[in-house]
Parts: C-alpha cells; structure tokens; sequence
C-alpha cells in the first residue's frame, strides 16, 4: 500500500478564460448548439427591434408623468400626503435598526426594499416633457439631480434613514425588545396616520394606487401567516372535528377562483350582516384576500409539518413539554423553516393576487389604471403603455421578493444534493 | 403543572376535568358548538335580510327565460332559459381550459427545458421568459393581451400568416376540418381498421404466450402484455394505417376538407374564429401558466439526483437514453402534483375574463345575479361549478400520480 508511484502528471484542468473561450465553451461547442445559437439571435433581434421601436418611437409616454401622482396614491388629498411620507420614515427607521440588529434575512429584506426604492428614485417616471430636445441636452441631466434632490426629497430622505439606521442598529442587542413592539404598533400607527380622525379624517374610498396595493399585501401577508398556520395544525389534529373543519375549508378555498370569494365579499356577505351594518369596502377586501391565502398558506404549511419527523414529537413529549409547547418551539420552527420558499411565493401569488380588487370597484394600482384609460377621454388609446407601468412596478416588487426567497433557499441549503 | 407530565398511570382518580379523554371530546363539542351557532346566527340574518326585501330562495327561475345575449359558445338564443345559459358559460370555461391547458402543457415544458440547456443564450432566453411572466399578475397580462387585440389592423388590413390564418380587430381566423360526405364511409374504414388490429394483436400474443415461448420457465416467458406491446407496434400499427390509408382513397369523396377563411362582403366567413376576448383570454392564461410550468418541469428535472445521470451514462447509455430511460421516469412522478395544481390554477384564472367581457360561467353567472334575486343561489351554483371542476382533475391526476409511482419507483 505505500509503494504508490507517481507515474504520469496530471495537467490541471484547461483553466484558459476569455470572451473567445466562454463563446465557444457556452454558445457553440456542438454543432446543434450553433444552430440553436444562431435561431436565438434572429429571434432576439426581431423581439429587441419591435421592442425598441415600440418604446421610443411609438409609444407615447406623456400619459405616466401626467398621471404618476395618481398611479401611486389614487385619490389620496395631495395636502395630506405627507402623512403617507410619515409612516414610510418610520417604517424605514424600523426597518434600518432591525436590518442592523438581526442582520441575514432582514438585511436580504431591507437590501431589495432599498433597491426597489432606488429604482424609484432614478427612473424619471414623473418628469413633464417640455419639448422634445429637452432630453438630449444638458439641462436634462440639470434636471435629473433636481428631481432626486429637490422634487424626490422625501423619497431620498426615506433611504437615507433605511441606510443610516442600519448603522446605528449595528449590535445594539438592547434594543430588540422595543424594536419588536415598534413593529407590533406600526399598524395600528399606520392606519391612524392614513386614515387621520376628526377633520383631517381621509376615508378609504379616498385610498388608492400602489399605496392601497402595497397595504392590501400587507395586511394580507401579516394576517393570511398565522390563520395559515393554525388551519395546518387542524388539518393534522388527531381530534376528528377540528382535522374535518379545517379540510372542508382549505379544500372549498383551494377549490374556487379568488373572485368567487371577493364578490362574496361584496355581493354575498352584505345580506348575511345583520341589520343595516356595513363593514368597509376596504376592509372586506383586505379579509376575503386574507381567507383566500390563508387556504393555500395551509398547504404549503402541512407540507413542512410533514417532513419533520415523528420522533422529534416524541422526543419533546418525552421531556414533558406540553402540546403548545412542543408545537411551538420544537415542530414549528423545524416545518416553517423547511418550507419558507413555499411561503414566499405564496406571498408574491398574494401580492400579483391583490390586482383583482379592481373588480369589485376598489382603487388599488390596476383600478387607477383602468380608470386613466377607461375613464378618462384625454387618454383613451393609451391602454398599452399604462399596463406596461403598471406591468413593471408590479415585476419590480415581485421580483425583489423572489430574489429574497431564491437568497433564503440559497442560506438553507435548500435543494442541494 | 408537573403532575401532568409525570409518568403516573392515568387511573380513576383524576378527576374528569383533568382527564385528556374528556378534555378532547368537551373541545371538540365546544368548537362545533361554536361553528354551528356562527352559521345560525349568518342563516338567520340572511332569512331577516331577505324577508325585508320580500324575497324567496327558489331554483325554479333556472326554468324561465333569461334574455340576455351571449356572444359566442355553444347555440343559444336570448329567449332561452337560465339554466341554458348557465350551461353556455359551463362548457365556455372548459373550451378555454382545455386549450390553454394544452398549449400552456407545450409552451412551458419547452421553456423548462430550455431552461437546462447547455447553450447560454437559449438559457438565459427562457430564464428571461420565466421572470418576466410569472412575475405580473395574470389580469394584467390578460387586459394588456386584449387592449393589444384592438388597436390590430381592420378586416380588410388584415395581418395575414400563409395566406391561410388572418388577424384583425375581430379576431384571430384560421383554417378548419370539416367532414364532407365521404367522412361516415371513411369512419367504416377505421372502423374495420381498429377491429383488425385488436384481432391480429391479441391472437398474435396469445401465439407467442402459449406456443413460441413454451419451453420458457413462467418467470423467463416475456409478460401477456409486453406480447400485446410488442404485436401493436410492429404488427398492428401497420395494419391500421394501410387500412385507413386505403380507405382515404377508396372512399367517394376526400373524408376531410380544409376550409380556409375567406374575406367577403362583411368580413370573413368560413374558417374557425377565435374573438379578441377568447383569444386574449387564451393568450394570457396561457403565458402565465407556462411560466409556471416552465418551472416545475425545470425543477422537477433537477430534483432527479445528479449520480443517477452519471450511473447511467457511465454503464454507457447515450445522452437520449439517459434521458429516455433514467432521467424522464424519475422526474415525472415529482412534475405531476405541482402541473395538477397549475392546471387548476389555469382553469380558476379563466374566472378573470370577467375583466374582458368573455362569457364565461363567472361572467354568466354574474348578469344572471344582476337580473334576478337569486344571488345566494346563482352564487352557489358558480362555486359548485368550479368545485366539480377542481375535484375531479385533481381525483383523476391523483390517480395517474398513484398509478406512475406505484409502476417505476421503489420507495
């Protein structure tokens, strides 16, 4: 066994880079590679032709900047927005000390909500085209640092607080206590500055745009969670009635489109209340996409409760933890965990799912849409490059959440063999 | 506290307050107590809500007439009943679930494929492809699909493909089979074709079971149906095509006719048509789901663990033997319960061409709550519907999951 001879010298591998090398190793190394290579460049030219030709010589975008105000925040009174800037300050405080306190997840969190921030803040989406040399020329870049400095000053501020919290957060430990309740009362924070009481009071019909779109997910994401969690614990309860309740509801949800139970919301629901009560059109929404999620969050949940282990269970009963107990420090935390790219593309199905309360007369980003070039005869014909707007905020939030949950999978080592 | 956890007998004496037995069942009740008194109070608010309005909950308006137009699916007339138009919408909803279930099937396995291939471009393409659809909520994508379908050119501009399929505001038209006289005589010929087959095969395993492979111990003798396998494809296949093929021929007329669409006086006559809403409706159900698809197929391939493709091709397998045999047999079982789900998905989402104007059991079903004072009912009629729907596809590829990881995969 010792006497191993070296008797040839393996080469290293051929470790030769350059764009020559990564052409050929990736483009056209077998001879049906070359082929498909080249159908790809027809295809690609012909879709960035019609692409580029669509979005600067055909498209006719005066109609974002005139209505950008109302795509972001629908009715709201302009001489109240600065309440909306309010909660969007402490949100940002919040979101920077805890960026800085617990780092990982919520640092990959605060970072796609810090790039999804930039995006807005650099592309000029609301700037009003005087003429058309306007954009050729110096003063357009003149103009550029006034939009972010002066015109976006809000905006610019928000990041500044997202960056410079997440440094003074940096190991302060201390403070997690109140950071936790901080994020417990910026709901209830947020509706009272939204809303407003006595005079200054904004009713939610006056709500809109990507505003209400971002709330609606949000209170979606937050309530649909722990309701998901408990219809999973039921479905697998070992009491009869409760697994039988649970299955009915998740199987009936899951079964039917999510308009169903919106227009249940708002057709439906009215004649079930009693009296002449009325809950808000708002609120009806927010609850019909938290019961629909709910459902599916269920499933997804059951699935990570599935994979842990039968003797994990017995182990905690074993050491006498009770059911609670071990449901919530030894079952729980193993099952989410394994399921928590599931959960977040859950969430962004939540949020994509939040565009159909336009159908039953809400405001949100699709609503205002339909209102700019259904509703107003100055820009109908301009159906087109709305939706493609409204397409590409949508894509950014989406996208930012999916890079979040693909940087997760990445953590836990989901998926590796 | 402690007391519970302690590794005592239970016995009598615990008091019953105590007892886990009692404890479960008095939850239990209490909960169904609960649920029951929540559907009580809603049934009698509701009873309240409709005697103020002097209203009843019957079906029998299913049996009057209607009067309401729809634009397109199966025939119907206005001064039909509801029910019928119910119906109309029923079978609309599955027409477009079918075919974008089967184009959204075609599109995404394709782009899931691409997804792995080992050409950069091509990837990084359907990557592009992915990202950008399944990130826009499937409404939009619809309502961009129809606002696109009406700025198209007018009947006479219209954009035409081969001659043979033309595009305008009106819609999408393409050429159509239609049976001609010679159509039932030619049905004879397969007929007779597919009767043939099933003889000659069958009779030729049962020659090879009980004669040509007797010497052969029971366990070396080829199965009954490989037989069968074997004869439908090197015996009976033939035999099938000659038929029908003679068949063609010798009928009186050509079975089959192309019917090309043909631009005349008011538009185009002849030909399927596709409306703008359908095919809007189409086009973005199926881009959306394909995404999905593209993923699942992607992911379900990557879930086949990396050795197995080693192990195959190092016994020697080409690459479309390690594909064939090792990779599809064990990616399939993990594609199939994510592809049910989008599946459904597809057919939920047909709901949205509410958004449109397509006449779709929810469209349908929401005029008919707009004309009468059935919207309980009419509503539960729409989620029966979509229930059905969704339970059976889901019972039948449950099935076939079972029936597939029950043939290949030892667990």
């Amino acid at each position: 066994m010792e006497n191993i001879e070296i008797t040839q010298e393996v080469k290293p591998p051929n470790t030769s880079k350059g764009p020559v090398k990564w052409l050929q190793n990736n483009l056209f190394n077998t001879w049906y590679n070359t082929i498909l290579t080249c159908f790809a460049l027809v295809f690609l030219f012909f879709v960035f032709k019609g692409v580029f030709s669509w979005v600067f010589i055909q498209a006719k975008w005066e109609v974002i900047p005139a209505n950008f105000q109302i795509l972001m925040i629908g009715p709201y009174p302009i001489e109240h927005v600065w309440r909306i800037w309010i909660v969007l300050w402490t949100l940002a405080v919040l979101l920077g000390l805890s960026a800085g306190i617990w780092k990982g997840l919520v640092l990959r969190i605060s970072t796609a909500i810090a790039g999804v921030g930039l995006i807005f803040l650099l592309v000029p989406l609301d700037i009003v085209k005087n003429s058309e040399a306007e954009y050729a020329t110096l003063e357009f870049n003149i103009n550029i640092i006034y939009l972010i400095f002066f015109k976006r000053r809000w905006l610019l501020g928000c990041l500044a607080l997202l960056v410079g919290t997440f440094f003074i957060g940096r190991n302060k430990n201390g403070l997690k206590k109140w950071i936790i309740g901080g994020w417990i009362l910026s709901f209830p924070w947020t509706m009272i500055m939204l809303h407003g009481f006595g005079e200054n009071t904004v009713s939610t019909t006056n709500w809109g745009g990507l505003l209400l779109t971002l709330l609606l997910a949000a209170v979606g994401i937050v309530a649909c969670f722990p309701l998901g969690v408990l219809l999973a614990l039921g479905r697998r309860s070992k009491l009869p009635a409760i697994s039988w309740v649970s299955t009915i509801y998740i199987e009936t949800v899951r079964g039917v489109p999510l308009l169903t139970i919106l227009f249940m919301g708002s057709v439906i629901l009215p004649l079930f209340m009693p009296g002449d009560f009325q809950l808000d059109k708002v609120i009806r929404a927010m609850v019909a996409l938290t019961l629909f999620s709910a459902a599916y969050m269920a499933e997804n949940v059951r699935g990570g409760l599935q994979a842990i282990p039968q003797g994990q269970v017995e182990a905690a009963q074993a050491v006498g933890l009770t059911y609670p107990k071990t449901t919530l420090f030894i079952v729980l935390p193993q099952a989410l965990r394994a399921v928590i790219p599931a959960i977040v593309g859950q969430f962004i199905a939540l949020f994509k799912d939040t565009a159909l309360v336009f159908i039953v007369g809400l405001l949100e980003l699709m609503g205002i849409a339909e209102g700019i070039v259904g509703g107003n005869p100055n820009w109908q014909g301009y159906h087109v490059e709305v939706y493609v707007l409204v397409a590409a905020i949508y894509f950014i939030f989406c996208y930012a959440m999916s890079y979040v949950s693909q940087k997760i999978e990445a953590d836990l080592g989901v998926g590796k063999h | 506290m402690m007391e519970d956890n302690s590794p005592k007998v239970i016995s009598d004496k615990i008091p019953f307050y105590r007892d886990v037995r009692f404890l479960q069942v008095f939850f239990q009740i209490l909960f169904l107590i609960g649920i029951v008194l929540l559907a009580g109070f809603l049934y009698s608010n509701m009873l309240n809500g409709l005697k103020k309005q002097g209203l009843e909950l019957e079906l029998s308006f299913l049996r009057t007439e209607a009067g309401f137009d729809i634009s397109e699916g199966i025939e119907y007339e206005s001064s039909d009943t509801y029910l019928k138009a119910f119906s109309v919408g029923v079978v609309n909803t599955i027409k477009v679930s079918i075919i974008g279930i089967f184009c959204a099937t075609f599109i995404g396995f394709f782009f899931g494929i691409a997804r792995l291939s080992s050409n950069w471009l091509v990837r990084t393409i359907a990557s592009v492809y992915v990202e950008c659809f399944r990130n826009i909520p499937v409404i939009l994508q619809i309502m961009f699909w129809y606002a696109t379908m009406l700025v198209l050119p007018a009947v006479d501009e219209s954009i035409s493909l081969f001659d043979s399929i033309f595009i305008n505001v009106q819609g999408v038209y393409l050429p159509s089979l239609e049976g001609t006289a010679g159509l039932i005589p030619w049905l004879w010929y397969l007929l007779v074709g597919i009767i043939l087959a099933i003889i000659v095969v069958l009779g030729l395993a049962a020659f090879r079971y009980f004669f040509e492979f007797r010497e052969l111990h029971e366990t070396d003798r080829p199965s009954f149906i490989s037989n069968i396998i074997f004869g439908a494809k090197w015996v009976a296949a033939p035999i099938f095509l000659i038929v029908t093929i003679v068949g063609w021929f010798l009928t009186p007329e050509v079975p089959f006719e192309l019917l090309q669409p043909e631009l005349q006086r008011f538009g185009f006559v002849g030909g399927m048509n596709f409306s703008p809403e359908f095919t809007a409706l189409l086009i973005g159900l199926t881009v959306y789901t394909s995404a999905f698809i593209a993923e699942v197929v992607r992911s379900g391939i990557q879930a086949v663990v990396k050795g197995q493709r080693e192990a195959a091709r190092s016994v020697g397998l080409k690459e479309s033997q390690v594909l064939r045999l090792v990779v599809v047999p064990q990616a399939i079982p993990v594609i199939v319960p994510p592809l049910t789900s989008q599946y459904l998905n597809l057919a939920k989402n047909s709901s949205l061409a509410i958004a449109i104007g397509f006449p779709e059991l929810f469209q349908i079903g929401k005029t008919m709550i707009g004309q009468t004072d059935q919207s309980i009912l009419i509503f539960a009629m729409i989620m029966v519907s979509y229930l059905i729907m969704s339970l059976t596809t889901s019972a039948f590829m449950n099935w076939y999951n079972r029936s597939i990881t029950r043939m290949g995969r030892s667990k």
